[in-house]
């Protein structure tokens, strides 16, 4: 960046001169630290797009808590004998679940986003591939954060004491943000592979459903079929979850704890390049 | 040690007699070189064969009408679209094998504005800026200079639905050159801008020659590309028909008329006999305008008719030589009028 005329040139025709460089002289393909700072650009744009469209985080803002005093009036006196009892369960259970619809918007918005002129300024300039898709989901972040936060103000608000005190909330309400982020990545390929908006929403929910409900978020598992408990065991979300019951009602950090952030990782392991390589040829 | 230099060692002496070019021209002398470029949707051939090859500091004119290839072909060579067939090299880099570093080259400004519609100018130039490898105070500086050049400065901080079309193709052109290229591409930039939008536009492009820039753009418009480019390439249905200077275009075509509107449309017949009579050929008339059209081998001819008409005290209300039109250029070259340039600009309701 040696060669940049001074800033007080005013000839509109300086605003194109042409830099000389030598092509062989360029990096090939761009470092880690620049894809960082790219990264971060990008999220920076999301979360201006967030500030002026507030109606986008209805979503995490309303369902925390309509679905934890919903569940826990419905289910409480069935599976826990009461709602107080049956609070330590249902909320991590409800964590898990807001953690996977936070992030099941970020497939939705990115698809909406590609469509886009900016994206092709973003396809033709020496950038990391991987910026475009990464940067919505760290600015995502936010989403995962107020949703979980809310979460736990409800339950407590509705009687619920964790037990593991303050470091165990601080705990789950870390894992559960890192989840939504991992699992985003599920969606973020989705987008860049669906045709349209609205079929990564119809896929999305497909997806998000069986994972939420076929999990430990709401019902002790020992009360499902054996070929069922496979699945709900082994479920990421399920994973988080129970790892979530770990930290705030007992403030443990478990094997669960290390299960569920070794699933988000598999999860980002897989689905980041799945993505990044289908975003690569998309037209 | 010419054998050396053979591909493989079964050539047959016949092969290694042609003329070896390279020489003459290094790779990194072109901004542009592409040979046989294919792209192809489904089954059809978006892009046929089209070899390209824009010398550096030039305006290359690549000239069509609506589908004819321009816009994937200026894909293609920007990375935004993988290549199917040929190779391409820009700057003497390869596109295929080395797209980031392509991209470190080139400036795009396509049909639709690629500028994020959420966000203010500014943002949008800084947020470009920022992924440019800029500081943040680089970046905003740049943004500043670039929106008071591009007189945007009044509506830096508005967000991008309130701007004009001609604002919004502005603001465009200023993120292509927060980098300063080298070589940058213009996809139809003033396609859907008024007449003064358009002429503005035209002038900033000329300023970007002048600093040294090389520009590859597409248009559909005949007079913008006789107006800007050096050289002119036309492009119909996936494949290059003609490619040379506007002049050249234009000489192949023909020669150039001579129009002559007469004071005394009475005289009309008189007055075709004596051009007849000064250029040996038989001029097309509109006797009822009292207007004659005459066909010149040369310019120069125009003298002599005029001096007959003087000579026989015929009067004359106008007269004018007229080159051809790139529109008379392009019909000769692309096939019958009644073929897909005239059909498409029907439809948008222009006046060719």
């Amino acid at each position: 960046m040696t060669t940049l005329t001074t800033p007080t040139d005013t000839r509109p025709a300086a605003a194109g001169a042409a830099v000389v460089v030598d092509p062989a002289t360029l990096p090939a393909r761009p470092g880690l630290r620049d894809t960082l700072t790219q990264t971060l650009a990008l999220a920076g744009r999301s979360l201006i797009t967030m500030r002026r469209n507030p109606e986008q985080l209805v979503d995490v803002a309303i369902q925390p808590l309509l679905f934890t005093a919903m569940f826990a009036y419905l289910f409480g006196g069935a599976i826990a004998g009461g709602v107080s009892s049956y609070l330590p369960t249902l909320i991590p259970g409800i964590l898990g679940q807001t953690a996977l619809t936070a992030c099941m918007a970020t497939g939705i918005s990115l698809r909406d986003d590609m469509d886009k002129g900016v994206f092709d300024r973003f396809r033709s300039l020496p950038i990391a591939r991987i910026a475009p898709l990464a940067g919505p989901a760290v600015a995502d972040l936010v989403r995962y954060a107020i949703a979980a936060t809310l979460t736990v103000l409800t339950g407590l608000a509705m009687g619920y004491r964790p037990g593991g005190g303050l470091p165990g909330v601080v705990g789950g309400w870390l894992v559960v943000v890192a989840a939504g982020w991992s699992l985003s990545w599920i969606f973020t390929w989705l987008g860049t592979v669906a045709r349209s908006a609205q079929s990564v929403q119809g896929i999305s929910m497909m997806v998000m459903f069986p994972l939420t409900f076929l999990s430990n978020a709401f019902v002790p598992v020992d009360t499902l079929p054996s070929w069922l408990q496979h699945f709900v065991t082994w479920n990421p979300v399920s994973l988080v979850i129970a790892a979530v019951r770990d930290l705030l009602n007992d403030g443990q950090v478990t094997w669960h704890v290390g299960a569920a952030l070794l699933g988000c990782l598999v999860v980002v392991a897989i689905f980041a390049p799945l993505s990044v390589r289908s975003y690569a040829r998309k037209v | 040690m010419t054998t050396s230099q053979s591909p493989g060692p079964q050539l047959s002496p016949r092969t290694d007699t042609r003329p070896d070019t390279r020489p003459d021209t290094q790779p990194g002398d072109l901004a542009v070189q592409a040979t046989g470029l294919v792209k192809t949707f489904g089954g059809h051939r978006a892009v046929d064969g089209v070899d390209l090859e824009v010398r550096r500091g030039e305006v290359f004119g690549v000239l069509g009408p609506n589908g004819a290839g321009k816009t994937t072909t200026l894909s293609m060579l920007a990375t935004l679209l993988p290549i199917d067939g040929g190779e391409a090299r820009i700057l003497g880099v390869d596109v295929r094998r080395e797209p980031h570093r392509v991209r470190q080259l080139i400036g795009l400004t396509g049909q639709y504005a690629s500028v994020d519609e959420r966000l203010t100018a500014t943002e949008n130039l800084r947020l470009f800026g920022r992924l440019l490898g800029m500081s943040r105070r680089e970046a905003r500086s740049r943004a500043v200079d670039l929106l008071e050049r591009f007189g945007l400065q009044e509506a830096a901080d508005r967000p991008l639905s309130g701007f004009s079309g001609g604002m919004r193709r502005r603001l465009d052109l200023a993120a292509s050159l927060l980098s300063r290229p080298p070589l940058i591409f213009l996809d139809e930039p003033t396609t859907g801008l008024d007449p003064r939008t358009r002429g503005q536009m035209w002038d900033t492009i000329r300023e970007l020659v002048a600093s040294g820039c090389t520009v590859l753009l597409t248009t559909q418009y005949l007079d913008e590309a006789d107006q800007l480019a050096d050289r002119i390439a036309v492009i119909d249905h996936g494949r290059k028909v003609a490619e040379g200077t506007p002049e050249e275009l234009k000489a192949a075509v023909g020669s150039s008329t001579l129009q002559v509107r007469l004071t005394d449309p009475a005289r009309t017949q008189e007055a075709a006999g004596l051009v007849a009579g000064a250029t040996g050929q038989a001029p097309t008339v509109t006797p009822e305008a009292g207007a004659l059209n005459v066909p010149l081998a040369q310019a120069d001819a125009a003298a002599d008719v005029l001096i007959a008409l003087r000579a026989a005290g015929v009067s004359i209300a106008s007269a004018t030589v007229a080159q051809p039109t790139l529109d008379e250029v392009f019909l000769t070259l692309t096939g019958a009028p009644t073929g897909a340039a005239a059909t498409d600009q029907h439809e948008n309701g222009e006046v060719a």
